[in-house]
């Protein structure tokens, strides 16, 4: 499904970020991604987003090589990828219930075509009664669960999460993982960036670790 | 999604129905973010003067055609003064010779009188003109029908008469279609510049929201909106501010012709004697179905305008 291979990395003419990362990701799987801050997790969940471009090596996504990708398609492949970003990106002007919307409303749907739906999802994160407040009355973990829902609900095969236990107390976490190991039961492949090692440890799964800018993957 | 599950992570009571927004869903774009105001403005300003030019333009070319449909039923035929028994000789000849030309409907000597009135405004009142050497003036009808042949004609009269000439006013004729002309080529320029700058406004104005919106074009990437929805985000405002401004401009446009063309009724400026603005700048159907226009253009090229630089705009962002 993603396929990374000697993918080097570097902002501007600053020192390569990433280098070499060569690995792949499989349909269904499960992994996390860790490393010290600043070890360049973002980096690499930009490159699988299509947000940055490698300054070498090759990368592939569902078979298409990212660099021969033009804007539309580009805009095609990430509606097949969830995101949810470290800083949750929200519109502030728009309701939780009309942010969580935005991936369908995109593709052109009619608003009482997918009105239960995001109601479902929205109450499975636990946001059914905040549905109709703006983002800035949200508390953190709030938003966080809001910027997952926008992530899921468009269904996506894949689905990247930047530290989406940064935000949240323990309890929360732990809540927050059993959503997303639920999810890739249902056939979604994940990968949670996390420097949490507890969290790490309450779910069995691949891990990729970036030291130094290198990517150590253990299995 | 099926994922009513034991994952579920509150134990709320079942979702209360969707409140019914009213007005929809709020849009992507907010539209105070759209510099609305200043560029409704902008657009009413420039779509005022587009008006006013076609308005113009129509009614001096209105008018020029009307004068010059005037001139040219119209020939004359001068005799210069001479002996008095040889000059009424000379101008029985040339009206009969007038009068066996096809395409002549009619011919009129103008009596000392009438001619008389015709040098009044130069030679004031009260004069008696035998003690002057006054041209007698024949005056042609033409058939607008049948255009008579004047070259023949006044080949035969100035063979038989050496003191006559016919003036068909052609060059004055053609002098005033020069002047229509040119001021239809400079409201053309002037409507050039008024889409020129109208143009520069929006796009300004298109880039100004997109920065400002550069975190919701980024969010709407990022879920994997295409450019052209953007654009189309950005479009529906400006197409608003288009077309309000736009018809601003056009009803006050329009409402100034027709102040003019009224104002005589109620006694402003309709005065014959003294020609003013009154009396000719009617734009006519043409001119205000041009001004209509004019408004429906302007809310299409500013709508197309802000996509156009969405689309320009993104494609620097990525
Ligand atoms: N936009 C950027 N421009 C320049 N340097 C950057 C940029 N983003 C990140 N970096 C640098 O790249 C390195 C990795 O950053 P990041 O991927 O955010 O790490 P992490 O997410 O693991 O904390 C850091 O040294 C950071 O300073
Ligand atoms: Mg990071």
């Amino acid at each position: 499904m993603v396929r990374f291979e000697n993918v080097g990395l570097r902002y501007g003419m600053g020192p390569e970020v990433l280098k070499d990362v060569t690995f792949g990701i499989e349909p269904n799987s499960f992994q996390f991604l860790t490393g010290p801050s600043g070890a360049g997790k973002t980096t690499l969940m930009r490159l699988l987003f299509l947000s940055l471009r490698p300054t070498r090596g090759l990368i592939t996504l569902f078979g298409r090589d990212v660099s021969s990708l033009d804007p539309d398609e580009v805009a095609v492949i990430r509606r097949r990828i969830g995101i949810v970003f470290q800083d949750f990106r929200l519109l502030d002007h728009l309701t939780t219930y009309e942010n969580v919307s935005l991936p369908l409303r995109i593709l052109g749907k009619e608003e009482p075509s997918y009105r239960g739906e995001v109601s479902e999802i929205l109450h499975w994160v636990g946001l059914g009664d905040r549905m109709h407040v703006l983002p800035p009355v949200l508390s953190g973990g709030e938003k966080q669960r809001a910027a997952i829902a926008r992530a899921l609900i468009g269904r996506p095969e894949f689905l990247l999460a930047d530290e989406p236990t940064g935000n949240v107390d323990p309890t929360l976490a732990r809540r927050l993982l059993r959503l997303f190991v639920e999810l890739n039961k249902s056939g979604t492949s994940v990968l949670l960036a996390t420097h949490d090692i507890a969290l790490m440890d309450q779910f069995d799964a691949r891990r990729l670790v970036i030291a130094d800018g290198r990517l150590y993957v253990y299995d | 999604m099926s994922m009513i599950d034991p994952a579920r992570l509150d134990a709320d009571p079942p979702a209360r129905p969707r409140r019914a927004g009213p007005r929809g869903l709020t849009p992507i774009v907010p539209r105070a973010t759209v510099a609305g105001r200043a560029l409704v403005a902008v657009v009413a300003i420039m779509t005022f003067l587009a008006g006013l030019t076609i308005g113009s333009v129509m009614a001096v070319r209105a008018t020029a055609q009307a004068w010059r449909s005037d001139v040219a039923r119209e020939v004359t035929i001068q005799i210069r003064a001479g002996d008095p028994a040889a000059v009424a000789a000379q101008v029985k000849l040339a009206s009969e010779l007038a009068a066996q030309t096809p395409g002549i409907s009619a011919a009129n000597v103008l009596t000392e009188d009438e001619t008389a009135r015709l040098l009044e405004p130069w030679l004031g009142t009260g004069l008696d003109l035998s003690s002057l050497p006054v041209p007698r003036i024949i005056v042609l009808r033409l058939d607008p029908a049948a255009a008579p042949d004047l070259t023949r004609l006044r080949r035969t009269l100035t063979d038989r008469i050496p003191t006559a000439t016919l003036d068909d006013h052609r060059g004055w004729s053609r002098r005033l279609g020069a002047v229509a002309e040119g001021v239809v080529v400079t409201g053309l320029g002037l409507l050039l510049l008024v889409a020129t700058a109208t143009i520069l406004s929006v796009v300004f104005a298109t880039r100004a929201a997109v920065a400002t919106n550069r975190t919701v074009v980024e969010v709407l990437h990022f879920v994997g909106a295409r450019d052209g929805f953007i654009a189309a985000q950005f479009q529906r405002h400006f197409l608003r501010v288009g077309a309000e401004g736009g018809a601003i401009g056009g009803a006050a446009a329009a409402a100034l012709f027709l102040a003019v063309a009224l104002l005589p009724r109620f006694g402003v400026g309709g005065d014959p004697e003294a020609p003013s603005v009154f009396t000719w700048l009617h734009p006519g159907p043409w001119g205000f179905a041009g001004i209509a226009a004019a408004v429906v253009l302007m809310a299409c090229v500013t709508a197309l305008t802000s996509r156009l630089t969405v689309y320009r705009t993104l494609r620097a962002i990525t």
